[in-house]
């Protein structure tokens, strides 16, 4: 039925398409044309000094002769942003496949409630979260000393400040961007399939992996993606739980906005972080996309 | 009498506890035998699923035994049972084609793909739908996706097919077809089927035997011929077909005994056989098309009544019949050429009830 004409249909995304041209799009041009710009001497850029050095400098960097020679400092650091991201959703999907499956078999009064309390942790400023997993991860913190007290570990933890405190606190944090969407998914999952596995001879592992898994899929790549692509930009954990010694890209981006005053490398940095993004989500939907046509 | 291959003994089921205990089965008993088209009917809550889930496995009892083959089933989980359900919303996969579908309980059982491939064929050509099986599920009607789901409970040859009211998403064509093939799938498969309806006229056309249900208790089991001339209770005369019934003493006439109606005419129960205790009060079942009419004063020892309303269905006339201005009866006379008498509305009529067609019923 056509209630609204096409004109009109205009008018009601406009604020939206307004709010996002302006608010994202336009900024994302600005940045696009500072990173072919020509850093200031003092910070800022010279305004119509065109080059492409900021794109160059991501991988090679000159010599004193002049030299370009190859520099994989800042390739490493999207490497290991890369790695810990992807970490980080390997280990939200184990903690969050299960906790997810767990709400879902609850009566719908107890699901509501598991619901609230997972999104409990977003009441809190993340500032605050992360300063509380510094005391709990640090030496001397709480899990040393409970570790220490049962005689397991003795001496320091040794874990803050290291990657895989920069994971296990990223982990935390999009922990519920994982369980949500799956649980979504299998909330709408038909009880009666499971059933019908069962009937036909499946036992719970089979019906898990023929039946629940499959048909979970979609809430499950969503989740990946909700837990991934924010990773991969997360600022202030590497910071706090890494020490600032595992710089993770927003980190480097954000120096070169601050301490190293190199806008123009700032933004290319950001805009080879964005191609990477865009990148990997092409692969991934058309290889998702691939896997739903090989199960129909 | 064949081989019984479901038997279930004092089964009882309640669900909750305390005061908000729901009691789904009491005490229910039933022998169901090989190669059998076993209809449980009863109306909406009677419990008649419950008891396909307790023999599926797919809930355990309260109270009682399953046993197939002489084996007890309790502990059984689903998978491990030789049964397979056609479940009612059909549970068909969505993720899988057709063919997939049908292979699943194949796969389970580790049945080599080959064999698989070639028994889904045999099972497709069954239920003729060989050229759907690269399909989606979704992409198929209501009645295919039916069958679907037949081919798929019946591909492991399970030894039982439990169907929970597989047609009642059907509409009426596409039902009265699928339950001729519902009963040639039978025939043809040899396995034993135990179907869930409370649809009366599904259950008398396709069984071999049915168990009529209230209220979680089983009130009586026979076949259809037997439930419709021979009901025991006046649930089942009322819930299977029309009846009419009448209330009353008990009393002696003469050497007979008869059934005083309040309005002061008596029913001759001479020659009715069962269910006949002096001095009580009792209600009595027969079947319209039982009761004969004849012209005023023609009987003496007939019911006096008098025609309040009569309607014409083509094939039969029902007279709507008040006896002493507060019993209603309902009689149904076949539309013979000439042969039968017409009454009109208004007429006095003589009823004669004839003693194989009384039967005295269980409230
Ligand atoms: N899981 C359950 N928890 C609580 N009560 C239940 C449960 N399943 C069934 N019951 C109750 O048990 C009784 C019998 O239910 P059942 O589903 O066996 O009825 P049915 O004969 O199949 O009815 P229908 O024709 O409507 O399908 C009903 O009163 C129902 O409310
Ligand atoms: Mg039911």
């Amino acid at each position: 039925m056509e209630i609204f004409t096409r004109h009109k249909r205009f008018w009601l995304i406009a604020p939206a398409v307004i709010y996002i041209g302006f608010f994202m799009g336009l900024p994302l041009v600005q940045m696009a044309y500072v990173s072919i710009l020509e850093r200031g001497v003092n910070g800022g850029v010279e305004w119509g000094n065109f080059s492409f050095d900021s794109y160059v400098s991501f991988i090679f960097e000159r010599d004193l002769m002049d030299n370009l020679m190859v520099n994989t400092d800042y390739l490493q650091i999207f490497l290991r942003s890369f790695g810990l991201s992807a970490l980080t959703t390997v280990l939200a999907l184990i903690l969050g496949f299960p906790t997810a499956f767990y709400i879902a078999m609850q009566p719908q009064k107890r699901r509501n409630m598991f619901i609230f309390l997972v999104t409990i942790p977003f009441w809190t400023n993340i500032l605050v979260r992360n300063y509380a997993w510094m005391l709990l991860l640090r030496n001397g913190g709480l899990i040393d000393h409970l570790l220490a007290s049962v005689g397991i570990q003795t001496g320091g933890l040794d874990i803050l400040y290291t990657p895989y405190a920069v994971s296990i606190g990223l982990t935390y944090t999009y922990l519920p961007f994982m369980v949500l969407p799956i649980y979504a998914s299998l909330e709408k999952l038909d009880h009666r399939l499971i059933e019908a596995a069962f009937d036909l001879g499946a036992n719970k592992r089979k019906a898990m992996t023929r039946i629940i898994l499959p048909l979970a899929a979609p809430g499950i790549v969503a989740g990946a993606i909700l837990v991934f692509i924010p990773c991969l930009g997360a600022y202030v954990t590497p910071e706090l739980l890494g020490g600032g010694k595992f710089m993770m890209i927003s980190n480097l981006i954000g120096s070169q906005f601050g301490a190293a005053r190199n806008w123009p490398f700032g933004s290319a940095l950001s805009f080879v972080l964005l191609a990477m993004v865009l990148l990997a989500m092409l692969v991934y939907s058309l290889k998702f996309k691939k896997m739903a046509e090989d199960a129909s | 009498m064949s081989e019984v291959v479901i038997s279930a003994r004092s089964v009882s089921k309640r669900f909750g506890s305390g005061t908000h205990a729901v009691h789904a089965l009491d005490d229910v008993s039933v022998d169901i035998f090989q190669n059998e088209f076993f209809t449980m009917l009863g109306p909406s809550g009677c419990g008649k699923t419950t008891l396909l889930r307790l023999i599926g496995g797919f809930e355990q009892t309260t109270a009682g035994e399953i046993a197939l083959e002489g084996r007890v089933l309790n502990d059984l989980p689903p998978f491990k049972r030789p049964i397979n359900t056609v479940f009612q919303s059909y549970a068909l996969f969505p993720h899988l084609t057709v063919r997939q579908n049908i292979t699943f309980g194949l796969e389970m059982q580790n049945i080599s793909r080959h064999d698989a491939s070639k028994r889904a064929d045999e099972m497709l050509e069954l239920v003729r739908l060989s050229q759907f099986g690269d399909r989606q599920p979704s992409q198929l009607s209501g009645g295919q996706q039916q069958r679907i789901a037949l081919a798929r409970a019946l591909a492991p040859a399970p030894k039982v097919l439990l169907l929970d009211e597989p047609l009642s998403a059907l509409d009426l064509k596409l039902r009265k077809e699928m339950q001729i093939e519902l009963k040639r799938l039978q025939t043809e498969t040899g396995i034993t089927f135990v179907f869930v309806t409370h649809d009366q006229e599904e259950a008398l056309a396709m069984s071999d035997r049915i168990a009529v249900m209230k209220s979680g208790k089983i009130l009586q089991i026979g076949t259809p011929r037997d439930i419709y001339e021979t009901p025991t209770h006046r649930f089942v005369a009322d819930f299977i077909g029309d009846s009419n019934f009448l209330q009353g003493d008990i009393k002696q006439n003469g050497a007979h005994a008869v059934l005083a109606l309040p309005g002061g005419q008596n029913v001759s129960l001479a020659n009715v056989e069962t269910g006949i205790h002096l001095s009580q009060s009792a209600t009595i079942g027969i079947r319209p098309e039982r009761l004969i009419l004849h012209p005023a004063g023609t009987h003496n020892t007939a019911l006096r009544g008098k025609i309040a309303d009569v309607v014409y269905f083509g094939t039969d006339t029902t007279y709507h019949i008040t006896i002493d201005d507060q019993t209603a009866l309902l009689a149904r006379v076949q539309n013979r050429d000439g042969s039968t008498m017409a009454f009109a509305k208004g007429n006095n009529v003589d009823i004669t009830l004839p003693a194989g067609a009384i039967r005295v019923l269980v409230d």
